[in-house]
């Protein structure tokens, strides 16, 4: 007689198939009929169509593989322990984790946030469990590098700046870049906010970057936990790719939305560029140790991730929807990274800026010129003068640099990108209703005053966001001692007198500066005081900016 | 500088000043030691009233900031004094919520090989293809309503409160669905039945009133309170717990309350964070009488919803004989559940509503 009995009867338990399980829970949704919703969140764009679902996966299958990968991460934290991961890491690195790590959480949980508006205004079920699991995801981001940061402070030699590291976000004259990406995906247009700014641009093309290049140069010095986290994170980052682009599909072929397509992934690219440029370009350029020549510079793998990957294989083909690609801002944006020395410019700035940092930056020494000359031919001449004075004003028997007879002028700051206008040819100004601002560039004054305004080539675009409040970090300081500038930011270690931030790596207490080193020096606002220049003035200054500076030894 | 390294970057290896300041030292914990949940929660998402120096750096056309606390009529002194007792943050979300898939997977896929479904009687099969079916929608409807509420709270700690309550809703409304799916691979139930009940059937349109009146609020709290508050008291935990748990066993069914169980617990942990958080603005020293005054209004608002959406469920307990198990007696116990809850947070049935 044969046996009803089966290895894969035994085994074998059929469940619906993952098409029809996602077929189903899509048909979760109704059309209310007792009470209407109101959209809170609206939005200009004209969105009939609902979204496709492109991953096929449910909730049951997503949390277990959630938590395996957590426990990855969490082991390998432990491992590093173990293994003594600190005493060979790379202080000049872990030290611009400080800084780093004080901003992603924000933008992190925003895009958690941002979530409930695009599934709002999204018709259609399909995509709910897409956006359940992005959700989700952003918390886990959020909550997951804050535990890095605390396990830093917990294991890395000086815990100072980890500490206040909430504090410090609010606080500190380099952050509100941070802001201005996590509140740019939570306010104004819904679909501006939450579809082009975040997941069109910022996860799909600079989450390469921020995620998976800066972790790469964790390792090469030291630090395996970074890359452990971020690479996890970055595996969930797929997934709000395609959420994104399945919302991008669902309006790209409204004739009406192309206007605004062509807006908005201008402004997103270049905020983006400015934005994220900006921070990760200086952490894996000057925030290592390692000068290996053989590996790829920043530019390099902004050619690879932004321009080979984003660009020409996500970017271009919309074109064939009728979207108006900005081809001339992404060669602009290679140009400021290549030929304009972007980076270097910001990693000049944050350095010259120290005294209100919260984190210490190290100074460049000749093994980081040699490799800076060989990958960027020139750098030496516009940048070795200003790292050599560094370095001379690095202890505290003199005034900080930035009070030093050292050619370099403090730069004006960017009303739109909130990073100073460094590519001092390119600044210029402009007036919004009736006030004056400065930018970084053209592309920056343009999203200040046409993409953020109430209405865009003729048609209103009441939904569209505003840059509002005190944008410029240096108007809330304008005019104060330097000294009393870093008591209110809570800058100061807990003997309430050594500061947090140093522009050197010694851990000792005679090299350290101090509050009375920074006493009878004024902070002020280049805004308020080209505001407050006559006409005459205020053009010679600005063309003085524009024609830059040159730095000469101290 | 470089050149005179530290020879080791780890803890301990130098002292200096603030060389052991190893705490978050920006926020006061509520306990005498900070817990990891409150490390990586508390102050992720700033506030200009504490640490925030610039403020909010963009705003609506109509100049509302990114966050702000024109988004609820409640008023409080301290929106950060809330902690949610259940202290989750992400990872332990993830074992919470991958615990109960994994566990309702094993019951599920267990009982289907030893053929329990088709031990069920065939009258509790309709109940589950149509009332059971119906109810995924239900949780559906609150799950999409806290997930748009997670958008607007003042603090990191609410609106990750509110985003793990919705994890959890559409979590159950998923497991309602696969399940039912799984089980029609084994005995005859249609899929689509549970919405045409949903959509049409009297016993249900009281809840889907209820639901859909939450789904149109705009006031994250009032979503919450509404959610946990009434609509968990009066309607849900009584058709889960009072009759989806109890009646499956009559009729040879342990799977389904099996699956429907992590709900309780679900709402448990959801109630203990909700009568925290309003617990603290009743109370609250500067507003709590106006804040008293609001939620009575809501109250006035889904209590009658809600008390009507239970009754019209009524008819669902004597679809078939369920031995002892009476509506009456289960809605007297979910009734004085539901004044218990309003004692905890100091709010008042109001006068002219009736359960």
């Amino acid at each position: 007689m044969a046996s009803n009995i089966s290895l894969s009867k035994i085994v074998k338990q059929k469940s619906i198939s993952i098409g029809e399980a996602t077929k189903r829970i899509s048909d979760l949704g109704w059309a209310p009929s007792y009470f209407e919703e109101i959209l809170k969140y609206p939005t200009d764009y004209k969105v009939d169509k609902a979204p496709k679902d492109p991953m096929k996966q449910v909730l049951r299958s997503y949390f277990p593989m959630q938590e395996e990968k957590d426990n990855r991460v969490y082991g390998a934290l432990d491992a590093a322990l173990r293994g003594n991961m600190f005493r060979n890491v790379e202080p000049r690195w872990i030290e611009w984790q400080k800084l780093f790590l004080a901003i992603i959480p924000f933008p992190e949980i925003s895009a958690a946030r941002s979530m409930a508006i695009q599934s709002q205004i999204a018709p259609g079920e399909d995509l709910r469990t897409g956006y359940t699991m992005q959700m989700i995801d952003e918390f886990r981001h959020s909550t997951i590098q804050m535990n890095l940061k605390k396990w830093y402070m917990e294991n890395y030699i000086d815990p100072a700046g980890f500490d206040i590291t909430e504090a410090a976000f609010g606080k500190c004259y380099a952050t509100t870049i941070g802001r201005q990406f996590g509140e740019g995906f939570i306010t104004g247009d819904a679909v501006t906010s939450t579809n082009i700014y975040l997941q069109v641009v910022a996860e799909t093309a600079f989450t390469n970057t921020l995620f998976v290049a800066m972790p790469s140069e964790a390792a090469r010095n030291g630090d395996y936990a970074l890359p452990t986290i971020f690479l996890s994170v970055q595996s969930d980052e797929s997934r709000h790719i395609g959420n994104g682009h399945s919302f991008l599909m669902s309006i790209v072929k409204e004739p009406e939305n192309l206007d605004l397509l062509e807006r908005d992934l201008r402004y997103a690219f270049w905020q983006n560029h400015a934005i994220v440029d900006a921070a990760i370009g200086t952490i894996i350029e000057y925030g290592t140790q390692d000068r290996d020549k053989s590996k790829e510079s920043y530019a390099e793998l902004w050619h690879r991730w932004i321009f080979d990957d984003y660009y020409r294989t996500y970017m271009l083909p919309l074109e064939k929807y009728g979207v108006k690609i900005h081809h001339d801002d992404v060669e602009a944006a290679w140009n400021r990274i290549v030929k304009g020395n972007y980076v270097h410019k910001v990693a000049q700035f944050f350095s010259f800026g120290w005294p209100v940092a919260f984190w210490r930056i190290d100074g460049m020494v000749e093994k980081d010129f040699d490799w800076f000359e060989a990958k960027y031919p020139g750098w030496y001449n516009e940048f070795g003068t200003y790292w050599e004075n560094y370095r001379k004003a690095s202890l505290p028997n003199q005034p900080p640099l930035m009070y030093l007879d050292s050619g370099y002028v403090y730069p004006h700051r960017c009303w739109s990108c909130n990073v100073p206008a460094l590519i001092r040819e390119d600044f210029c100004v402009d007036e919004v209703d009736g006030e004056l601002y400065t930018y970084c560039s053209e592309v920056c004054r343009w999203t200040h005053k046409e993409a953020f305004a109430a209405e865009y080539n003729g048609r209103p675009t009441p939904a569209m966001g505003r840059f509002s409040g005190r944008r410029q970090w240096e108007e809330c300081y304008h005019g104060w001692d330097l000294a009393d500038v870093v008591k209110d930011l809570g800058f100061v270690r807990p003997d309430g007198k050594t500061l947090i931030q140093q522009p050197h790596l010694h851990f000792d207490d005679s090299r350290m500066w101090t509050l009375d080193h920074f006493r009878g020096l004024e902070v002020r606002s280049p805004l308020l005081d080209l505001r407050a220049m006559s006409p005459a003035d205020r053009e010679k200054h600005i063309a003085n900016y524009r024609a830059g500076f040159t730095c000469k030894p101290i | 500088m470089s050149e005179n390294l530290q020879a080791s970057g780890a803890a301990g290896s130098a002292t200096f000043a603030g060389s052991d300041s190893r705490r978050y030292n920006y926020y006061k914990p509520e306990g005498k030691r900070a817990t990891l949940y409150e490390d990586v929660t508390v102050d992720v998402q700033p506030d200009p009233s504490r640490h925030l120096l610039q403020g909010w750096i963009m705003s609506f056309a109509d100049g509302t900031p990114s966050y702000s606390e024109k988004s609820t009529a409640i008023k409080s002194s301290d929106w950060h004094a809330f902690r949610a007792p259940d202290q989750e943050w992400s990872r332990t979300h993830y074992q919470r919520q991958s615990h109960i898939e994994n566990t309702i997977k094993m019951v599920v896929d267990n009982a289907r090989g030893d053929g329990a479904p088709g031990r069920f009687d065939q009258g509790w099969v309709g109940v589950l293809q149509n009332q059971f079916g119906a109810l995924k929608h239900a949780e559906f409807g609150l799950g999409v309503a806290l997930m748009k509420a997670q958008r607007d709270g003042m603090t990191q700690m609410i609106n990750n409160t509110i985003l793990t309550n919705a994890s959890y809703k559409l979590r159950l409304a998923q497991d309602i669905t696969l399940y039912l799916g799984d089980l029609g691979l084994d005995i005859s139930i249609d899929g689509d039945a549970g919405k045409q009940v949903w959509l049409n059937d009297p016993a249900w349109q009281g809840v889907r009133k209820a639901v859909e009146a939450i789904l149109a609020a705009s006031d994250h709290l009032e979503i919450y309170f509404a959610v946990n508050v009434v609509f968990e008291a009066l309607v849900g935990e009584l058709f889960r717990s009072g009759f989806i748990m109890r009646a499956g066993p009559v009729h040879n069914d342990f799977v389904t309350p099996a699956v429907v169980s992590a709900a309780a617990s679900d709402y448990r942990q959801n109630l203990a964070n909700t009568v925290t958080l309003i617990g603290q603005l009743t109370g609250d020293p500067a507003h709590g009488a106006a804040n008293k005054k609001v939620m009575q209004g809501w109250l006035a608002k889904y209590v009658p919803l809600c008390a009507e959406a239970a009754r019209d469920l009524r008819g669902i307990w004597s679809l078939q004989d369920n031995g002892d198990l009476h509506y009456d007696t289960i809605a007297e116990d979910s009734r004085a559940r539901f004044k218990d809850i309003l004692v905890a947070v100091q709010l008042n049935l109001p006068a002219d509503v009736s359960l």
